[in-house]
């Protein structure tokens, strides 16, 4: 064949047109790298300047000393072990009540049933709601209406409903990704659909909601907003003695300190904050460590 | 007893054993459902007891003065009670929080989604879990002692430029805050569209790029739009940056250098004053709550309904 007509391949119109789609297609891989980049940039800006911002008062004294007045006498103490007290009494009601939550909507729920579905989509939904939402509910029912006061427990249960729609929506991913040829043989061999959920689907799941369980409390040992209304901004100088005590937590009493005008309380706030980064580590370390010791690929 | 053949053979014939087995399973199934019941019960609790102070505080101020009075000075000798400086605070710092997250997620999200590898993947993810876990009053920090100070400093617009409490950088940190979220729904939704669309623009030509706007992110925009819906949610209901970062007097403005206080900065300065059960102070709180829960409620509705339409189309 005699090339009489040029292939479009070959026209400048073609090759213009090649050019600029090239020129969009670098720009628009420059566009993503760049939001990548943003948000790892000012993760990193975020850790390395509050850890600038704290070194002066990385020391033992930080985790001894109570709050006090002057900032070089002062330390987070009763911050910590609030924060230490209240995720303890959370993780104590959170564990078994999402877990029969999530078995139930994953075994038992018929999906065809009306107030199954209510069940389901109300739990999404509470896991959109706002946390400060939550502490009004924590004051308004728990700590006013049913006279628990601004105690630890108030607290517990208050951090206990706002993760709790996260704990079931993890431990019913865990349960749902353990394969049905494991049930159906279960159920071939006569047991019945609970012995198969207790012997079988939950302990294999249980690395899965252990992870999602240590997720959640770490998304409860950060929150500040609803603790907020339950008073946890009092001055507090000595460590919860149960369930019953008043209480502050570390995010409280990094805000009661970053509030404050002078620069040595911003310092104390970034060394509290520190600590609290530093419990979030050892968490999420255990958390990857169950998820990777655990997987299994079915 | 055990010996005994015909316990044996009652026990299959009249179904005994099988009736209290069925007996336990039922009570065990109602117990686990009764756990699944306490979401319910979560939010009829939350409705109750935003209803009641609300309800008790519109006897004592007109709704109409309540959403569309200019000033709000509730805890002053002559009290107002118009919330709009809250409602615009509250838009002025999610805007700002909306026009970080929006572009900066979507491009996390066509990036995981579309380009990246395996192992470029593993890398990225966990870090922007990372972000997404860092505790809100750090970021509230972040703003308040870094944002700040570095925006006045090199502030080049007319203007006296940001104040040392304003409603920009509150928004700009929440807008980092949120690009997880945005991130992490767009590429759940961009991942669920079938392969064999993209291999369908490809094979006619189509560059990853071609690909990724002209078929990826329309076939995804359902659930692009509920991140949105969700994301908006949270800038609304977040706290602990605005209380920090953005100042606690009302200010009707929509100038993002100047200090405002946000609806859940009020809830929160107002908490803090350990306000007694039925005095007006009390139940303002509750009011700006209410308003606050319908906003997110409305918002999150859409966004599960969005969610659930894309999901049907691609299971």
């Amino acid at each position: 064949m005699t090339a009489e007509v040029e292939p479009p391949g070959r026209s400048v119109e073609y090759q213009i047109e090649t050019v600029r789609g090239s020129i969009r297609d670098a720009t628009f891989r420059l566009a993503m790298f760049f939001s990548i980049g943003v948000a790892i940039a000012a993760l990193g800006t975020l850790l390395v300047q509050v850890f600038v911002d704290a070194l002066p008062r990385l020391n033992l004294d930080l985790l001894t000393q109570f709050p006090a007045s002057l900032p070089a006498l002062a330390g987070a103490r009763s911050a910590i072990i609030g924060s230490i007290w209240v995720i303890g009494a959370t993780a104590l009601f959170t564990i078994p009540l999402g877990v029969a939550a999530a078995i139930y909507m994953e075994v038992f729920a018929d999906p065809r049933r009306w107030y199954n579905r209510m069940i389901e989509v109300n739990i999404q939904n509470l896991a959109a709601v706002p946390s400060i939402v939550y502490g009004i509910l924590g004051l308004g029912l728990l700590a006013r209406a049913a006279h628990l006061g601004q105690t630890v427990l108030t607290a517990a249960l208050t951090l206990t409903l706002l993760v709790l729609p996260v704990v079931i929506i993890v431990s019913r991913e865990a349960m749902r990704a353990i394969p049905s040829s494991i049930r159906d043989a279960s159920l071939a061999l006569g047991a019945t659909e609970q012995q198969t959920v207790w012997r079988h689907t939950l302990p294999l799941a249980v690395p899965g909601i252990a992870t999602g369980i240590i997720l959640a409390l770490s998304r409860a040992i950060g929150e500040a907003a609803p603790l907020l209304l339950l008073g946890g901004l009092a001055y507090v100088t000595f460590t919860p003695t149960g369930l019953d005590s008043r209480f502050t937590v570390l995010p409280i009493q990094i805000f009661n300190w970053v509030s404050r005008p002078q620069e040595e309380f911003r310092t104390l706030a970034a060394a509290a904050i520190v600590v609290l980064l530093a419990l979030l580590l050892v968490m999420n370390s255990i958390a990857i460590l169950i998820r990777n010791h655990y997987r299994r690929t079915w | 007893m055990a010996a005994d053949p015909h316990d044996f053979d009652v026990s299959m014939a009249t179904g005994i054993g099988w009736s209290s087995r069925r007996l336990r399973e039922g009570l065990v199934r109602r117990v686990l459902m009764a756990a699944a019941l306490l979401s319910v019960a979560t939010t009829i609790g939350i409705v109750v007891a935003l209803a009641v102070p609300t309800v008790q505080f519109f006897t004592r101020v007109s709704p109409v003065e309540f959403l569309t009075g200019t000033e709000w000075t509730p805890l002053f000798a002559s009290p107002h009670f118009g919330v709009l400086p809250l409602v615009t605070a509250t838009a002025v710092t999610t805007f700002w929080a909306l026009l970080v997250a929006l572009p900066l997620g979507l491009g996390c999200a066509a990036y995981l989604s579309e380009y990246a590898g395996r192992r470029t993947r593993k890398i990225f993810k966990p870090l922007l879990e990372i972000l997404a876990g860092v505790p809100t009053v750090v970021y509230g920090f972040f703003a308040l002692t870094f944002l700040t100070p570095l925006l006045r400093d090199i502030w080049i617009l007319p203007g006296k430029g940001p104040q040392i409490y304003n409603a920009l950088s509150a928004g700009l940190v929440m807008g980092i805050m949120i690009i997880p979220t945005v991130a992490s729904l767009s590429e759940d939704a961009m991942s669920a569209v079938p392969d064999d669309l993209r291999a369908g623009a490809r094979a006619l030509g189509s560059t990853a790029r071609q690909v990724t706007t002209r078929v990826t992110i329309p076939a995804a925009l359902s659930g692009i739009i509920a991140a949105t819906m969700l994301a908006v949610s949270r800038a609304v209901g977040e706290t602990m940056i605005v209380a920090v970062a953005a100042g606690g007097t009302a200010n009707l403005s929509l100038d993002p250098t100047e200090p405002m206080q946000t609806m859940t900065a009020f809830i929160a300065a107002a908490a803090l004053g350990d306000q007694p059960t039925g005095s007006i102070g009390y139940q303002t709180l509750f009011a700006v709550g209410s308003l606050l829960f319908v906003i997110t409620l409305i918002m999150n509705i859409v966004s599960i309904r969005l969610v659930r339409r894309y999901r049907e189309v691609y299971e």
